[in-house]
């Protein structure tokens, strides 16, 4: 039904701006000058026509199912549990309920029914009236020979501004639904508690009823939420993958751009990065099906212990992953200091290594840091390499060799499988995802400033 | 220290520098090489399939078929006696117990497999007819040399009975490799010899058409107006700072968003390609807006300004001028956007789409899996079957982007002009 409507709104669209054009050229033969091309006047139509039935098309839909449900269930005002109730009509409605039938479901789904048919009704009877009125509201406008241009790129540049203001609702929405059950985490949770206790042990609350919480229970689980174990491995993580990935990053982005022939650099600086464009679950496989155990058998060898699922493994795989962002970021910053300092430095008789570490580095260095800086907050919110090759217990450690666990990896932990959604657990989740958040917006937008400052420095 | 000796040491200390550097990059390619290397070798023989032929001696009397013989009333009918039969022949079984290590040997689809054979060929009827059947996961690796015979019986997945079953089958030739058309028809599986990517390819398909049709458009609009229309001021500048750090937000905080969202507000149906387009599309939107809006700004103002002198308006000179010299770079942005996306895995996480599915999704609101969330999935199974299966998934994942990554390349190098 739905994409039937869809169609026809689109078909009305196209052949309204070959109507529309068609009337505009009719009027030119009649010698009447017009101010636009005919063509605008087919476009002027046709947005006339599709647009206004298009958002009332998708905002009847979009509203559609949440305002049945609410006309149903406010009928059924005895039932509990209300979400269950409405999904067994509807299953019953559509033939595919095996379960008990009760009278309520019986009569829900009568009610369903005669609910649904209205609604399609009037939906079509609505979006036809959009149709046909705006129609003839536009097609009056171009008989009186309007100026369709100026209108058709009105209309165009407020979709283009509405298109670009997707960028801020994004921003909104992660936000919001962070903050929402965060707070509602906090308003069980003492958020000191969270910053600054030192065991998780989310899956204490894992059985709890939520809604009813004893004061005793509370007070139990306050402590099982102290995520600094899971800052102390994120970091430690983190730290392993830049003693990897700065020192290899940044010399290859020396030698890359300082002493590589144009052949080396042609094939080399694609293949570095390739690195960057392998999925990050490809590296958590290699690193949890090849590093991690050639890292236990090598340790055995030596006498010491090490878990298959060291923060080393995790750690040296995602440093590998992070090379190419500080190789080409370095590259194109030391290409971008000014030839004429190093000429000055060659002139008083450096050389080449001496000219780098003591006159392109130091220029260069804002922008150096800005990179390292992006591929920290990389390497903080890097998900797959960790979920598959670093533990899932939450250890207080710095022996790499043992198994840590980082914040990514315990919200995909608890949100994997099926999620109860009033649980201290669950919104646990939500709380970490908002310092994480938090984190890589701060580390990131201290980066963008330092590179564009430098940018603007040599521009 | 004499001046040469210092020169000397100045000298030593360039070419060590020069080294690390080459060091450096050197450590960076061989990474890329042993990361191709092990994952092509583990994952190469999962492209074929070990099979073994039994004679099938297809009794009408065992199947029990009520009615004429046709190819309906053979759909229905039970297959498992007649199978059953047939393949304990292979080998002579003292009791049960070896009884039950032969069909092991096969496939669990084993019935299946004979009966699809039948219902293609219903003439064979009564007859006795060589069927070549799937073999299990462990005579399948033990085939393809994967499992070591020398370890004690206890600490191997074949026993010593199906050992000698399965050397007396190779002596007999009747043991043959074939193409593995089940990696790219069917759905996920338990039993890996019967698991493919069918499934995951499509659920990957949907997601990327699905991000397509909504982040390209968006995506063109927003950097035209950024780059063409919008006048400098507070919201321009909020509306850039809102991109360029929507492009650096980790992608499992989409991944919340979805969940937050996407399914506890509004609703959409959980573990569908549908919810997983959409939340790809708001991670990729900012990364296709920045390479766009830099092949718009690559645009020389003389264009723009040749335009505008013979009387076009804004909007004529943008669209009919400045776009379609873009779209070279555009096109390149949007499809790297795409690849990225392709390979993504913890958004799809949390919004559901690691549900074990069977069936192949039919469209975008079946549940489904995708590609990169399938080597997650069959990464945590602990069948040496399933580390193939996940190498091969991964060898496809990694064909589809440099195939993707190409275009972009060969988009830009062929159509982008080059202004002086």
């Amino acid at each position: 039904m739905n994409s039937l409507i869809a169609g026809v709104i689109l078909i009305l669209c196209l052949s309204s701006y070959f109507f529309g054009r068609s009337e505009a050229r009719k009027l030119v033969t009649q010698n009447i000058k017009l101010k636009a091309l005919p063509a605008y006047y087919g476009y002027y139509l046709s947005l006339w026509c599709g647009l206004p039935a298009l958002i009332i098309f998708g905002c009847w839909s979009l509203f559609e199912p949440a305002i049945i449900k609410v006309l149903i269930l406010n009928n059924f005002p005895q039932i509990e549990s209300k979400d269950l109730f409405y999904e067994q009509t509807l299953s019953f409605f559509n033939g595919n309920f095996s379960g008990e039938i009760t009278n309520e479901i019986k009569a829900a789904s009568i009610k369903y029914s005669s609910i649904n048919i209205i609604a399609q009704n009037s939906k079509i009877v609505i979006i036809a009236a959009a149709l046909i009125g705006s129609l003839t509201f536009a097609y009056r406008k171009i008989q009186n020979n309007n100026k369709a241009r100026d209108d058709v790129e009105i209309i165009l540049k407020v979709l283009l501004f509405t298109s670009s203001l997707v960028a801020i609702l994004t921003t909104v929405g992660i936000i919001v639904s962070l903050l929402f059950e965060s707070l509602k985490f906090f308003s069980t949770i003492n958020i000191f508690e969270f910053i600054f206790g030192t065991s998780w042990s989310p899956q204490r609350a894992f059985v709890r009823d939520a809604s009813a919480i004893t004061p005793e229970e509370l007070l139990e689980l306050q402590d099982a939420f102290g995520s600094v174990p899971l800052f102390a491995g994120t970091a430690f993580i983190a730290l392993i993958a830049m003693c990897v990935a700065v020192p290899i990053g940044l010399f290859s982005g020396i030698y890359l751009a300082e002493y590589a022939s144009t052949k080396v650099r042609k094939y080399s600086k694609p293949i570095i990065e390739i690195l960057a464009g392998i999925p990050t679950v490809v590296y958590g496989f290699f690193a949890a099906l090849t590093v991690g155990p050639f890292f236990r058998t090598f340790g055995e060898s030596l006498g010491l212990t090490v878990s298959s699922e060291s923060a080393l493994a995790a750690g040296l795989i995602m440093g590998v992953m992070i090379i190419p962002y500080i190789s080409s970021l370095s590259d194109d910053v030391i290409n971008s200091v000014p030839q004429s300092l190093r000429e000055g430095s060659y002139a008083i008789g450096a050389t080449k290594s001496e000219t780098i570490k003591k006159v392109v580095i130091p220029a260069a260095l804002p922008g150096i840091i800005g990179s390292i800086l992006l591929a920290v907050s990389r390497a903080i919110g890097e998900t797959m390499i960790v979920v598959m090759a670093a533990g899932l217990a939450a250890n207080l450690t710095i022996n790499p060799l043992e198994s840590t666990t980082t914040i990514t990896t315990q919200i995909v932990m608890i949100l994997v499988g099926d999620q109860e959604f009033d649980s201290p657990k669950t919104q646990a989740a939500f709380a970490l995802g908002l310092t994480l958040f938090i984190a890589t917006l701060i580390l990131n937008y201290i980066a963008l400033r330092v590179v564009k400052k430098y940018r603007e420095k040599y521009d | 220290m004499t001046k040469e000796q210092r020169l000397k040491k100045r000298y030593r200390a360039e070419k060590r520098f020069k080294m690390y550097g080459l060091i450096s990059v050197s450590l960076a390619v061989i990474f890329v090489l042993i990361l191709v290397q092990n994952i092509f070798s583990k994952g190469s023989s999962a492209f074929s399939r070990t099979m073994i032929e039994v004679a099938v001696n297809y009794d009408s009397s065992l199947l029990e078929l009520e009615g004429p013989i046709n190819q309906n009333s053979l759909k229905d009918a039970d297959f498992y006696d007649l199978a059953v039969e047939s393949l304990l022949k292979i080998y002579p079984a003292k009791d049960s117990k070896e009884e039950r290590q032969i069909l092991r040997l096969f496939s669990p689809d084993y019935e299946f497999e004979i009966k699809d054979f039948l219902i293609k060929n219903p003439n064979k009827i009564d007859q006795i007819v060589l069927v070549k059947i799937t073999a299990s996961d462990d005579i399948d690796q033990l085939n393809k040399g994967n499992f070591p015979r020398d370890l004690p019986e206890d600490r191997r997945r074949v026993s010593n009975y199906q050992l000698n079953i399965y050397d007396n089958l190779i002596e007999k030739e009747k043991i043959d490799k074939k193409f593995n058309n089940y990696l790219f028809t069917k759905g996920d599986s338990r039993d890996p010899e019967l698991a493919g990517i069918g499934g995951s390819l499509m659920g990957s398909f949907f997601t990327i058409i699905i991000c397509l049709i909504l982040s390209f458009p968006i995506a063109i609009m927003a950097s035209i107006y950024l780059e063409e229309f919008a006048p400098k001021n507070k919201i321009t500048d909020f509306i850039e700072i809102n991109i360029n750090n929507l492009a650096a937000v980790p992608s499992i905080v989409y991944g919340l968003l979805g969940l937050g969202i996407l399914l506890s507000v509004m609703e959409f149906p959980r573990s569908t390609p549908l919810v997983a387009g959409i939340t790809l599309s708001l991670m990729t939107l900012p990364r296709i807006i920045i390479p766009c809006r830099a092949s718009l700004k690559a645009v020389p103002p003389s264009i723009r300004e040749a335009a505008l002198s013979v009387g076009a308006s804004k909007f004529q000179t943008v669209f009919h001028h400045v776009v379609p010299l873009a779209m070279p770079g555009t096109l390149s942005g949007t499809i790297i956007g795409l690849a990225q996306a392709l390979g993504e895995t913890a958004p799809l996480i949390l919004i559901g789409m690691v549900a074990f599915v069977v069936d192949i999704p039919s469209s975008p609101v079946d549940p489904s899996a995708s590609l990169p969330v399938q080597v997650y999935l069959w990464s945590e199974q602990a069948e040496r079957g399933f580390v193939e299966k996940t190498s091969a998934t991964i060898m496809m994942l990694l064909g589809f982007l440099i195939v993707m990554n190409f275009i972009a390349v060969y988009l830009r190098q062929k159509f982008e002009k080059k202004w002086n």
